[in-house]
């Protein structure tokens, strides 16, 4: 008997144990849901498929009576802008202040702790002050996506540009090379993977910070739409609208990596 | 070159003391010593990387920058070459870096002039049939090579060589250094290699020096450091060498 750390599943094995906690959770949720609706057929907690199927037709394919707009996509195009503005005002600033920290030690000196600081504010708790400063549309939304994550970026960033190797910035200076010109030829192109990486990583807190902001003062979006159906215990819309903004996230990630390694090929030769 | 009462001293610890050469231009020295004596240390002060902690190192009569310059190229045991570049790339960064201050990177013309020099160069150590792979696509030796070309597209008056065929076999070991031998002749720059390998030193170089501690009594390690315990010129050899009129670089100036 070999031992079980040595012991690998094969491909077609491999694909199924990869379905199999999917797959039960789905059965456990059709095994309670039926339990519910038995006893009692208009419970709200656990839809059976065909309400929360209906209740899909009716966000994402039907206009909506009142608007005349289709509810799922307005959500996801509001949802979608505040966190690209977000994360790309996050990605140049933590692209800027990272690579800058890490490379120059007067820069570092000076910022090195304020960011260090700056991060272990828990960015939830200044959302009043965003609220109060940037009133309660788009701009307080995006500042706290913003906000939220790029410290986090500046200081993967910064570390990351750490751990070039000595001997590369040594090399370039004997190859006569100005601070500036080390910044655009050697450091810059070897950081964007690392930046993308770095994005990739505060993703899920950017999510994070976009629902909450939508879901304390908004009026679109899909954080918004689920914390407005909780009053109505209206689980046939939210369980879809989670899946759908699980679905995205995961999008967002896989095109972030695919991008990478076809705009990095160098990373990715001959290892 | 010259190197006056050099010392090196961290905190307490005192790495190297009084160290006092003179180097004569064209010649080819190794510096051998046990590991820890403050070999590559030495090798970093003449490179600009560190300052000697008393003591001057003159070059041409003139005292040496304290950061790096392009009068002084370097090739290191690894991460001598930049990861993102392909092998023309990493050659033709040292002549980019020179005409264009503001974006690093040459277009049109000047582009080509760059490529075509890069080329030649690559060709001399031999990877004419790698210009557009990454370093990560060639094998150490390749990589080694491709650090000194790179190194020696600014025309050094030293090379500077920190182990740099440390980590190769016997057989790539001995390829890379007939290239580095003639291209040393052809160049006829000063080259500094320091190495833990005596038979290479004795190969390659017109002289050798020797680095060790001499007082090596415990209570004594940290008040005293290593100095220049050998001096040796290695007979049959000219120093310094008479740069031959190589027939590539006659060809390259027609």
């Amino acid at each position: 008997m070999r031992r079980l750390i040595n012991r690998r599943p094969d491909v077609a094995i491999g694909f199924g144990l990869m379905l199999l906690p999917f797959v039960a959770v789905i059965i456990a949720y059709m095994v309670a849901s039926d339990a519910r609706l038995s006893v009692n057929p208009n419970d709200k907690l656990l839809p059976g498929w065909s309400t929360i199927a209906a209740a899909i037709e009716r966000m994402a394919f039907l206009p909506d009576q009142r608007t005349g707009t289709y509810l799922l996509l307005e959500d996801t195009i509001s949802s979608l802008t505040r966190l690209g503005i977000g994360v790309a005002v996050a990605t140049v600033i933590g692209g800027i202040f990272g690579i800058l920290q890490g490379l120059i030690p007067y820069f570092r000196s000076t910022f090195n702790a304020f960011t260090s600081v700056l991060s272990m504010i828990p960015p939830l708790a200044v959302l009043p002050i965003l609220f109060i400063v940037f009133g309660l549309g788009e701009l307080a939304k995006v500042v706290l996506v913003a906000v939220g994550i790029a410290p986090f970026i500046i200081r993967d960033l910064a570390l990351r540009t750490e751990e070039i190797p000595h001997e590369e910035i040594i090399k370039a200076q004997t190859l006569g090379a100005s601070t500036w010109q080390i910044i655009v030829r050697i450091v810059v192109p070897q950081m964007l993977p690392r930046l993308i990486d770095g994005v990739r990583l505060s993703l899920g807190a950017a999510w994070l910070f976009l629902i909450a902001a939508e879901a304390i003062a908004s009026d679109s979006g899909l954080g918004y739409r689920i914390f407005l159906m909780r009053r109505y215990l209206a689980m046939d819309v939210i369980l879809p609208y989670v899946a759908w903004i699980t679905f995205l996230a995961f999008a967002l990630d896989l095109a972030l990596r695919l991008f990478q390694r076809v705009a990095f090929r160098w990373m990715y030769r001959g290892n | 070159m010259t190197v006056e009462n050099v010392w090196k001293i961290y905190g307490d610890q005192t790495v190297l003391e009084n160290i006092s050469l003179e180097i004569e231009p064209g010649s080819f020295i190794a510096l051998v010593g046990p590991s820890g004596c403050g070999k590559s240390t030495f090798l970093r002060m003449m490179l600009g990387d560190e300052a000697p902690s008393k003591g001057r190192i003159l070059l041409d009569g003139v005292e040496l920058d304290a950061e790096p310059s392009p009068d002084r190229g370097v090739v290191f045991q690894k991460y001598s070459v930049f990861p993102h570049l392909t092998a023309v790339q990493n050659v033709m960064l040292g002549l980019e870096f020179a005409k264009s201050p503001v974006l690093g990177r040459l277009f049109g013309k000047a582009k080509r002039e760059a490529k075509a020099e890069a080329l030649e160069m690559l060709k001399s150590v031999g990877l004419a049939h790698a210009v557009n792979k990454y370093p990560s696509e060639l094998s150490g030796g390749m990589q080694q090579r491709l650090a000194i070309a790179q190194a020696l597209v600014k025309k050094p008056k030293i090379l500077l060589l920190d182990e740099p065929f440390g980590a190769l076999d016997p057989g790539i070991r001995a390829e890379v250094h007939e290239i580095l031998l003639r291209l040393w002749r052809e160049e006829g720059m000063t080259v500094f290699m320091v190495t833990h390998d005596l038979s290479e030193a004795f190969k390659l170089a017109t002289r050798v020096i020797a680095f060790d501690r001499v007082r090596t009594r415990p209570e004594e390690l940290k008040a005293y450091g290593a100095t220049v315990t050998f001096d040796l010129k290695v007979d049959g050899k000219t120093v310094p060498p008479r740069p031959q009129p190589a027939p590539v670089l006659a060809a390259a100036a027609q």
